[in-house]
């Protein structure tokens, strides 16, 4: 059944059940997410409160950059809700099956992308969303050119989410 | 790490950041010292201010104002602005907002000994002092005899105590003595400003270590052109000069051993950026100096704005509103004896 020499390094991987993975997939896109959008909006949170105490204006408008962070979080949710659908059970007899294990593999793959992609998106959003508060409490000009920055940003969680999406497609464990 | 500063900045700094770089739009602009310059007399100077974020602070002067009382309240503000960021401020900044004091602490000691030695009152002097460099024992100073006295007494307690070790003599204390102390004590708290700063790292080392190379740098000329024609040897003149900055070391000994103003003129054109300074002013002239310098600081301070995630900020903020009550002592000194023509000779604009 397995190619590979039973006590090597490479048998131990193939041996671990594919369920561990795809779990940990759906942990990691929805967990590590959270985290980049939670870091984003804290580092456009404090800069914002900040200077909105001598320029109250732009409170209502700045909240655009909170919002932009917490999409990041909530395409994590929908990723993460798409692919625990894609979990299924598998006679314990085909565990191990090539296909199951793509199957694993692929949702773990998919979580990956989304989390750090988002990760990474969230941050890029909050540091902009910050200096976007800064300038617009000193020109008010600047806000809609700034923001055109955070949208190219926020496009990268979309691109995350997308590969992951056709990631997940892929996942078809054996059936009976 | 150098770049990833907005990663973690925001957690501890990012809000006081946000409130410094609000301070810095009430900053007056050129537009408003066109105002200031245009009053007539006191009052009006009181009215156009109180538009600007020193309203609060001057509205509730009696009429007759003299110059000193609206420097008195204007640096009010200044320690108000603070006093509000060092209160919210954690560590590394708040070790980093109290050395932004010790420069006023320094100044504040010098003045009462000086006064003390040409036998003014005590409290008179400690009017004078600046606020932002009180310290409990202050009065204390006055009692002193001589350095050794004034260390024991007063500034073991203090947080200058670690630049006193080069100075301490049991020399008396005259006008000398008291300068030489005074440069001496500032040399050690730059360079200990500077290491501080190098150990923060990040964008802060980087656009504090060239904010404070140019002062020390500025020191270093200032020392030199005043201790021209004065009993101060050469040697002694070096060691009042800071150990780092751009005429660090070769600058140094080029000015240690210069005897005029043309001498020094000569040192510092080898030097690009202060080349620039001198050559604003023609030959033999020492006035434009100072107000040149001022100058070229302003417009280093204002680019310490032009990046996010640092403490430089604080620092030239605090500086700039320094700058700013300098420059309103000015036009009001001016207004007041009538001599409006001058103003210009020495107001640096801003924005």
């Amino acid at each position: 059944m397995s190619m590979v020499d039973a006590s090597s390094w490479g048998a131990a991987l193939v041996r671990i059940s594919p369920y561990t993975f795809s779990a940990i997939g759906i942990a990691i896109s929805i967990g590590v997410s959270v985290l980049g959008a939670a870091w984003g909006i804290y580092i456009t949170g404090s800069s914002l409160i900040g200077a909105a105490i001598e320029a109250p204006r732009i409170t209502s408008k700045n909240l655009i950059s909170v919002i932009f962070c917490e999409a990041v979080a909530i395409y994590g949710v929908i990723v993460a809700i798409i692919l625990q659908t894609k979990l299924e059970s598998v006679p314990t007899s085909k565990m191990y099956d090539a296909e199951s294990l793509r199957a694993g593999y692929a949702i773990f793959a998919s979580g990956i992308i989304v989390g750090f992609a988002n990760l990474v998106c969230g941050l890029c959003v909050g540091i902009i969303g910050s200096s976007c508060a800064l300038s617009d409490a000193q020109n008010s000009t600047l806000f809609v050119k700034i923001l055109v920055i955070e949208i190219f940003g926020s496009a990268l969680g979309l691109f995350g989410v997308i590969v992951g999406i056709i990631m997940s497609a892929q996942a078809t464990w054996p059936t009976k | 790490m150098y770049g990833f500063e907005a990663l973690t900045f925001n957690i501890h700094s990012g809000y006081l950041e946000a409130i410094v770089r609000g301070h810095r739009a009430g900053l007056l602009t050129t537009a408003d010292y066109n105002n200031l310059c245009q009053c007539e007399n006191l009052d009006d100077i009181k009215m156009h201010l109180s538009a600007t974020k020193y309203g609060p602070y001057l509205q509730n002067e009696p009429s007759p104002l003299h110059t000193t009382t609206i420097v008195e309240k204007c640096t009010l503000k200044l320690v108000d602005d603070y006093k509000h960021m060092i209160c919210q401020a954690t560590e590394p900044m708040s070790t980093f907002l109290e050395y932004i004091r010790y420069g006023h602490m320094i100044d504040n000691v010098v003045l009462i000994v000086t006064g003390t030695l040409h036998e003014r009152d005590v409290q008179e002097l400690i009017e004078k002092c600046h606020p932002l460099g009180m310290f409990d024992s202050i009065a204390t100073l006055a009692v002193a005899q001589n350095m050794r006295e004034l260390y024991r007494l007063v500034l073991v307690d203090t947080p200058l105590a670690p630049y006193f070790s080069e100075c301490l003599t049991s020399e008396d204390l005259d006008d000398m003595n008291i300068e030489i102390m005074r440069n001496t004590l500032y040399k050690a708290y730059l360079e200990d400003f500077y290491k501080f700063c190098q150990k923060l790292g990040g964008a802060t080392s980087e656009i504090m270590s060239d904010l404070l190379a140019f002062e020390a740098d500025r020191r270093a000329v200032n020392i030199t052109i005043n201790s021209i024609g004065t009993e101060l040897t050469r040697e002694d003149r070096k060691k009042l000069y800071s150990n780092f900055g751009l005429l660090y070391p070769y600058g140094h000994e080029e000015l240690a051993i210069c005897e005029d103003i043309d001498q020094v003129r000569g040192v510092m054109e080898k030097y690009p950026p202060y080349q620039a300074i001198f050559s604003k002013m023609s030959y033999g002239e020492s006035q434009m100096l100072d107000k040149a310098f001022y100058e070229e600081e302003v417009r280093r301070l204002c680019l310490a704005f032009e990046q996010q995630f640092h403490y430089g900020v604080f620092f030239a903020y605090m500086r700039l509103r320094e700058q700013e009550i300098r420059n309103l002592m000015w036009i009001s000194e001016c207004v007041a004896q009538n001599q409006k023509s001058r103003i210009h000779d020495s107001v640096v604009y801003m924005f």
